[in-house]
C-alpha cells in the first residue's frame, strides 16, 4: 500500500507578466512548480500551473492544506484561501533561503521592489518603483523588440560586450530613440544590450540605499543571470540569488499558507 | 478573493447641515452675479479672505472648485484642453482643469446645485503661500476676462520668523485695500474688517478643536471626513456660517468620543497622511484603510486652514502672523517638527506621503523627509505617487499594493 500523502502547501504568485505556482511539503521543501505568461485569463492561467506544479509534485488538489495568491492577479484566484502583499512574500521567500537580515531587490515583468530585511526576516521598509516601466522587464521587452533580438538572447549577448554603450535616459521612449541613434553610429549589439542592463540596474540602485547584503529575485534577473554579476561588480557587495529566483513570491505565499495554516 | 468589504460606517449626522452650507455658499454667490447686488472676488486658498469679506465681498475659491472637479473626476478630462493652449501637465492639475473646465463650460456646480457657470470675479487676488501657480493661474483669468489681478507675494522657506517679514506681508495686505475700493467702489470699514477677522479666528479654533477630536482612541473621524468637513473653513472663512457648521459638528465628535464611537471599526493601526488627498480616490482609499483597520488620524492638509493666530485688535499684523507661521512656506527642520508635535498629539504608528505629480509644495517626499522622520520618530513610512486631480498620474493597483503592504509591514511589528 503506498504511504498516505503528507498535507502539501501552495503558493500562486500571479504577476502582471508571469503567473508562478509552488507547492511545498511539510518539510518546506519546494516539491513542484511551474510558470506560464500570465495572459488575458489569470484565473485560468492559475489553473493551469497549480495543475503542472500539483503534477510534478506528485499530489492532488485535495492535498493543499492551504494556499495563498500574491501578485497583481492574486485576487483572482478562485482557490486560494487567502492574499499577500507580492512585497511581504518575496521578503518571506527570500529570508527563508537566506536566514539573515538583507535587501531584497526584485525586477519584475512590470515592477520593481527594494525591502529591506532585519535578521529576524522582518521588514523594516520596502519600495516599489515609481509608474514608469524604466528598470522593469517591460523596458528590456521593449529594447529587445527595438534591436529584434529574441528575449532568451539577451543575456548572451551582453556578456560578449567588449565596449559597454551607456544610456543617458531613463524612460522607456528616449531610451528607444537613443538605442536608434547608437545602432545609426555602428554600435555593436552586444555593446548596446549590455548597456541596457547597465540602465536597469541603475533604475533600481537610485530607488533605495542598499544594506552589506543583498539577494536578488525576479524573473528578469532568473532569465539573465548576467545582470548579478554586473550588481556584483557594481556595488562590490555579496549579491545571493534564490535557486529559482522567479519563484521566490510564490514560495514565500507557500509559506505563509503554512504558517497560517499553523 | 473577495474584494475589500464594503463599509458600514456610522455617518457624521452633521454632513446633512454641511450639504446646505455649500449649496447657500454657491446660489448665493450665483445670485449675486445675476442680481449684481453684490461684488465677487476669487481667491487663493489661503489668500486674504478676511479682508475681502471685511470690504464686503462674496468670496469664490478655485481651487475648491479643483477639489470638486477631482472629486467627480471631470478633471482628468478637462486637463488636456488646458495643456494643449501651452500649460504643462507638470503643473498644478488644479490649475488646469479649473482652466479646461472654463473652456468646456462644465462645471460640477451644475450637476450639484444646477448651477451653470462659477461666478464672474471683479477682482482676483492670490496669496503665493501656496505656489506661483496660482498667480499663473489667476492671470490667465485676468487677461480672459479682463478683470484686475492683485495679490501678496510671500516669504519661502521660512525657519525663523523675523519682524521684517511680518512687516512685509502686512503692508502687502494693507495695500490691497485701495485697489479693492476701487473694485467696490466703498470706503474701507475698519470695524467690519475686524469682525470677519474675528469669525475667521472663531472658526479656527473650532476646526482645530475638531481635529484635535481624532487623538482619542479610536478616533472618532478619519482624514477622509476632514476633507469633506473642512470645505466650510475653506470657502468660509470670515464668516458667521462657517462658525455656526463647527459648532454644531465639535459636539457631535465628542459625543462619539464619548461614546467610543470609532470611525474604523476595530481600530488597529493609526496612520498620518502628509501631503494632498487624492481627490479622485478618497472612497476607495478610505474603504481600503478601513478594510485595513487603519485609521487616518490626522494630516498636515486638513491642519492647513487653522489660522489661531489672527487677532480682531491686530487684524493686518495678525493676518500677516497666520500666513508666514503657515505650514506650507515654512523650512525643513520645523516642517519636521511640526510632524513631530502630531506624532504626539495623535500617536500615529506610520505615514503615509502622497507624493502628488503636479504639486510639488504639498509633496514633502522629495528631499528626504520621510527617510529623517522614520529614524526620528522610529515609525516606518510608505510613499505614494499620485496626483490630486490628474489621474492619469495615479496607478490605483500600485496604491492599493503598497498600502496593503504598509499594513502587513505593521502587522510584522
Amino acid at each position: 500500500m503506498a504511504d498516505k500523502i503528507e498535507a502539501v502547501f501552495a503558493g500562486v504568485d500571479v504577476g502582471a507578466s508571469r503567473t508562478k505556482v509552488a507547492i511545498l511539503d511539510a518539510g518546506k521543501n519546494l516539491i513542484g512548480h511551474a510558470v506560464r505568461k500570465s495572459g488575458t485569463d489569470f484565473t485560468e492561467t492559475a489553473e493551469i500551473c497549480l495543475a503542472s506544479s500539483l503534477e510534478m509534485a506528485g499530489v492532488s488538489k485535495e492535498d493543499i492544506a492551504n494556499c495563498i495568491s500574491t501578485g497583481y492577479g492574486r485576487k483572482n484566484v478562485p482557490y486560494s484561501h487567502d492574499t499577500k502583499t507580492e512585497i511581504g512574500c518575496h521578503a518571506k521567500g527570500c529570508y527563508h533561503y537566506f536566514p539573515m537580515s538583507m535587501t531584497v531587490i526584485d525586477i519584475g515583468g512590470q515592477d520593481n521592489k527594494v525591502i529591506k530585511l532585519d535578521e529576524h526576516g522582518r521588514r523594516v521598509s520596502f519600495k516599489m518603483n515609481r509608474k514608469c516601466a524604466a528598470g522593469t522587464g517591460a523596458f528590456l521587452e521593449e529594447m529587445a523588440a527595438r534591436l529584434d533580438i529574441p528575449l532568451e538572447e539577451m543575456d548572451g549577448l551582453a556578456r560578449k560586450s567588449e565596449n559597454i554603450v551607456e544610456l543617458g535616459s531613463y524612460c522607456t521612449v528616449f531610451s528607444g530613440t537613443e538605442v536608434l541613434e547608437k545602432i545609426r553610429q555602428g554600435k555593436k549589439v552586444p555593446d548596446i544590450m549590455k548597456g541596457l542592463f547597465l540602465s536597469v540596474i541603475k533604475r533600481v540602485l537610485e530607488m533605495d540605499s542598499l544594506t552589506e547584503r543583498v539577494v536578488m529575485t525576479g524573473g528578469v534577473v532568473a532569465h539573465n543571470p548576467y545582470l548579478v554579476n554586473m550588481v556584483r561588480e557594481i556595488t562590490e557587495s555579496e549579491v545571493l540569488v534564490p535557486e529559482y529566483p522567479q519563484l521566490t513570491g510564490a514560495v514565500g505565499a507557500a509559506l505563509f499558507a503554512m504558517e497560517t495554516k499553523g | 478573493m473577495s474584494e475589500e468589504k464594503k463599509t458600514t460606517r456610522k455617518q457624521i449626522a452633521a454632513a446633512k447641515t454641511l450639504k446646505k452650507v455649500m449649496a447657500d455658499h454657491f446660489y448665493e454667490m450665483d445670485n449675486a452675479v445675476k442680481t449684481g447686488s453684490r461684488k465677487i472676488a476669487w481667491c487663493t486658498s489661503v489668500g486674504p479672505a478676511e479682508l475681502l469679506r471685511g470690504m464686503g465681498f462674496l468670496v469664490y475659491y478655485p481651487e475648491n472648485h479643483g477639489a470638486m472637479l477631482g472629486a467627480t473626476r471631470m478633471s482628468t478630462e478637462l486637463i488636456p484642453f488646458t495643456n494643449a493652449i501651452g500649460y504643462s501637465p507638470d503643473i498644478c492639475s488644479y490649475l488646469t482643469c479649473d482652466v479646461g473646465s472654463y473652456l468646456q463650460k462644465k462645471t460640477p456646480l451644475t450637476m450639484a446645485y444646477n448651477i451653470e457657470s462659477v461666478p464672474r470675479p471683479d477682482v482676483l487676488v492670490f496669496n503665493t503661500n501656496q505656489c506661483r501657480d496660482v498667480q499663473d493661474w489667476f492671470a490667465w483669468y485676468s487677461r480672459e476676462l479682463d478683470v484686475p489681478l492683485v495679490g501678496v507675494h510671500t516669504h519661502r522657506d521660512i525657519g525663523d520668523i523675523r519682524e521684517y517679514q511680518i512687516k512685509d506681508i502686512a503692508s502687502q495686505i494693507e495695500d490691497l485695500v485701495p485697489k479693492l475700493e476701487e473694485v467696490t467702489g466703498e470706503k474701507f470699514d475698519m470695524d467690519r474688517f475686524k469682525e470677519a477677522v474675528g469669525y475667521s479666528r472663531r472658526t479656527s479654533e473650532l476646526w482645530r478643536a475638531c481635529l484635535e477630536e481624532a487623538a482619542a482612541v479610536p478616533s472618532p473621524w478619519t482624514f477622509f471626513d476632514a476633507t469633506i468637513h473642512m470645505a466650510p473653513a475653506v470657502v468660509g472663512r470670515g464668516t458667521k456660517e462657517a462658525n455656526d457648521y463647527y459648532e454644531l459638528l465639535l459636539p457631535e465628535l465628542k459625543q462619539r468620543v464619548k461614546d467610543g464611537t470609532a470611525a474604523v471599526e476595530g481600530e488597529k493601526h493609526r496612520l498620518y497622511w502628509e501631503g494632498m488627498p487624492v481627490w479622485g480616490k478618497l472612497r476607495p482609499l478610505s474603504e481600503q484603510f478601513y478594510s485595513l483597520k487603519a485609521c487616518v488620524v490626522a494630516s498636515t492638509y486638513c491642519n492647513s486652514w487653522i489660522f489661531d493666530q489672527l487677532d480682531p485688535a491686530e487684524p493686518f499684523e495678525s493676518m500677516a502672523v497666520a500666513y508666514t507661521e503657515l505650514f506650507i512656506v515654512r523650512d525643513e527642520p520645523y516642517k519636521e517638527q511640526y510632524i513631530t508635535d502630531c506624532y504626539n498629539k495623535f500617536k500615529f504608528d506610520g505615514i503615509v506621503f502622497h507624493d502628488a505629480k503636479t504639486c510639488p509644495n504639498n509633496s514633502n517626499n522629495r528631499y528626504g523627509m520621510p527617510e529623517r522622520l522614520s529614524e526620528k520618530l522610529g515609525v516606518p513610512v510608505l510613499t505614494i505617487n499620485g496626483d490630486l486631480c490628474d489621474l492619469r498620474c495615479y496607478s490605483e493597483e500600485q496604491a492599493k499594493t503598497n498600502i496593503e503592504a504598509f499594513i502587513e509591514q505593521l502587522e510584522e511589528g
